[in-house]
């Protein structure tokens, strides 16, 4: 476990630790075998993989949504003490996470300004609604008379901006984008993009960016790592480790 | 297709709105005995006086097709609703519960589907003396199975949508995505399960009767009057049993057809989220 965060330089606890990840869905099979993972305090970090490699288990396993069978996640250098409901709430929140269809990731039932708002009323912080989500949905570009719709009166992009909102809308100091852009065209992801790298540039927050489209996350982060060296099925006797490479022209230690 | 879809929507809006003014206004506007004898005008052909005409005992049948009707909405929808929460209840629990418990609930609920449901409910009936409510309990204790079956399997396949993985960690706890997220989509199918439920229960309310197990003969219900009219309908006198017939049918085929609509409406936004 030679874990990137232990550089000298970086005294700050790594915003995200995995070690010795091993999930899946079926008994026996499992989709992630051994895998470990840094990700440092304003890290942008690429995962580059083919569909079904086990790169969107891996992004469920970092924000604690899916429980591994063996292994270890740290966030900001506490251990995770469990999984989905059962995780702290301030453990669950750090990971603001974007899925990569807004169609099922937003409840149908709830209108944009609602969707955003969400996570601050299930944190018993409803009074800053208003203000937050008029701040954010400005910044990812939604207008106040999108606010008033319901996910299906409004386009996947649209929908994908109030999503990337409501992860942004409590402040998460790690952002999990599990193939956010896949759905969207080349100006709205350029948009999106803009929003993730603002917030963390204000903030400092981290980022793990999950996805097959390898030009836009060499572009993106910081360093891209491949699923494939990860402990996929047909890789994991190969390498169990992480293959990590650098692209040239980026540097390569975290702000 | 639009315009058959709103003739469609505008009939059972029409005929279900018609129906539950005869039954609310009718017996306001003419308060008769529906239950006095009049062995002078006894089986009368349909005429101006007496539209739907007389039965066997002279009594009016179009008075007694609205209490008949009356009785039996009431016992549909107190039954349908009694049902609907019961099995909501129960599929919702078995869902949250999970494992083993899930497991149990369900072979209990399918040890009862197993048992013809009017079957049970005679075996129900027969320990009350006859009466309105003695018909509601049997009705609703039989007909929740389909409805908890329905609610459990779709909690089960919103848990594992991505936007309830976007509540937890959201940090909602167990209860609010209960709460807010799942009830919610539940609700209409559940809506609907109780609609479709009505007439259901409406014609099991009339078996019931007809067989001699649900509400006193004396009383005016549409499955005591088609029994009462046997006799008399083999003699070639006709309306004691066609206007009851009717009055069963139509409503029935009313409320079915606004239940369809409702499904409709509630299709197209599920079919939007399952299609991307």
């Amino acid at each position: 476990m030679s874990a990137a965060g232990n550089t000298p330089g970086a005294c700050d606890p790594p915003a995200l630790r995995l070690s010795g990840i091993t999930a899946g869905y079926e008994r026996r099979s499992p989709v992630l075998r051994d895998v470990s993972l840094t990700v440092r305090k304003g890290e942008a970090v690429g995962l580059l993989g083919p569909s079904g490699c086990g790169k969107s288990t891996l992004a469920r396993v970092a924000a604690l949504l899916h429980r591994p069978w063996a292994g270890t996640v740290h966030l900001a250098g506490q251990p995770a003490r469990g999984w989905r409901y059962r995780a702290p709430r301030a453990q669950r929140t750090f990971a603001g996470v974007v899925f990569q269809q807004p169609r099922t990731a937003a409840d149908p039932r709830l209108t944009l300004h609602a969707l955003i708002a969400e996570p601050l009323r299930a944190t018993g912080r409803a009074v800053e609604a208003t203000d937050r989500v008029g701040r954010l949905a400005d910044a990812v570009g939604l207008g106040p008379e999108l606010l008033t719709r319901r996910p299906h009166e409004v386009s996947d992009g649209q929908l994908q901006r109030a999503c990337v909102a409501r992860a942004l809308v409590l402040d998460p100091g790690l952002l999990v984008c599990d193939e956010m852009t896949a759905m969207l065209d080349a100006s709205t992801t350029a948009a999106l993009v803009t929003v993730v790298e603002d917030y963390r540039a204000r903030t400092g927050a981290a980022l793990l960016a999950v996805g097959h489209d390898r030009t836009l996350l060499e572009r993106w982060c910081d360093r891209t790592v491949e699923a494939a060296g990860l402990g996929a099925p047909d890789e994991r006797s190969r390498t169990p480790r992480a293959r990590e490479t650098t692209p040239a022209g980026t540097p390569a230690s975290g702000t | 297709m639009n315009a058959t879809r709103t003739v469609r929507v505008y009939t059972s809006v029409g005929l279900v709105a018609a129906v539950v003014l005869a039954v609310v206004f009718v017996p306001l506007l003419f308060p008769v005995d529906e239950q006095a004898v009049d062995m002078a005008h006894k089986l009368q052909a349909p005429s101006l006086a007496h539209p739907f005409g007389t039965d066997d005992v002279g009594r009016d049948v179009l008075l007694r097709c609205v209490y008949g009707l009356r009785v039996s909405l009431l016992v549909g929808v107190v039954a349908a609703l009694a049902s609907t929460v019961i099995g909501t209840a129960v599929g919702a629990a078995s869902a949250a519960a999970g494992g083993r418990g899930d497991r149990l609930v369900m072979r209990v609920v399918d040890v009862f589907s197993s048992v013809p449901h009017l079957l049970l409910g005679i075996f129900i009936v027969a320990m009350f003396r006859p009466g309105v409510w003695p018909v509601v309990v049997s009705v609703g204790l039989t007909h929740w199975l389909s409805t908890a079956r329905i609610v459990r399997a779709e909690v089960l396949s919103l848990r594992s949508r991505p936007f309830v993985d976007a509540a937890i960690s959201g940090g909602a706890s167990r209860l609010r995505v209960a709460v807010r997220h799942l009830t919610p989509a539940v609700l209409p199918q559940a809506g609907l399960a109780a609609v479709l439920m009505v007439p259901h229960a409406i014609w099991h309310e009339s078996a019931l009767s007809f067989l001699g197990l649900g509400l006193p003969t004396h009383r005016a219900s549409l499955g005591n009057m088609i029994q009462d009219a046997r006799g008399t309908l083999l003699a070639g006198d006709w309306w004691p049993t066609l206007f009851p017939g009717l009055f069963l049918i139509v409503p029935t085929l009313a409320i079915a057809g606004l239940a369809g609509v409702w499904r409709e409406r509630i299709n197209p936004r599920r079919r939007s989220e399952l299609m991307l």
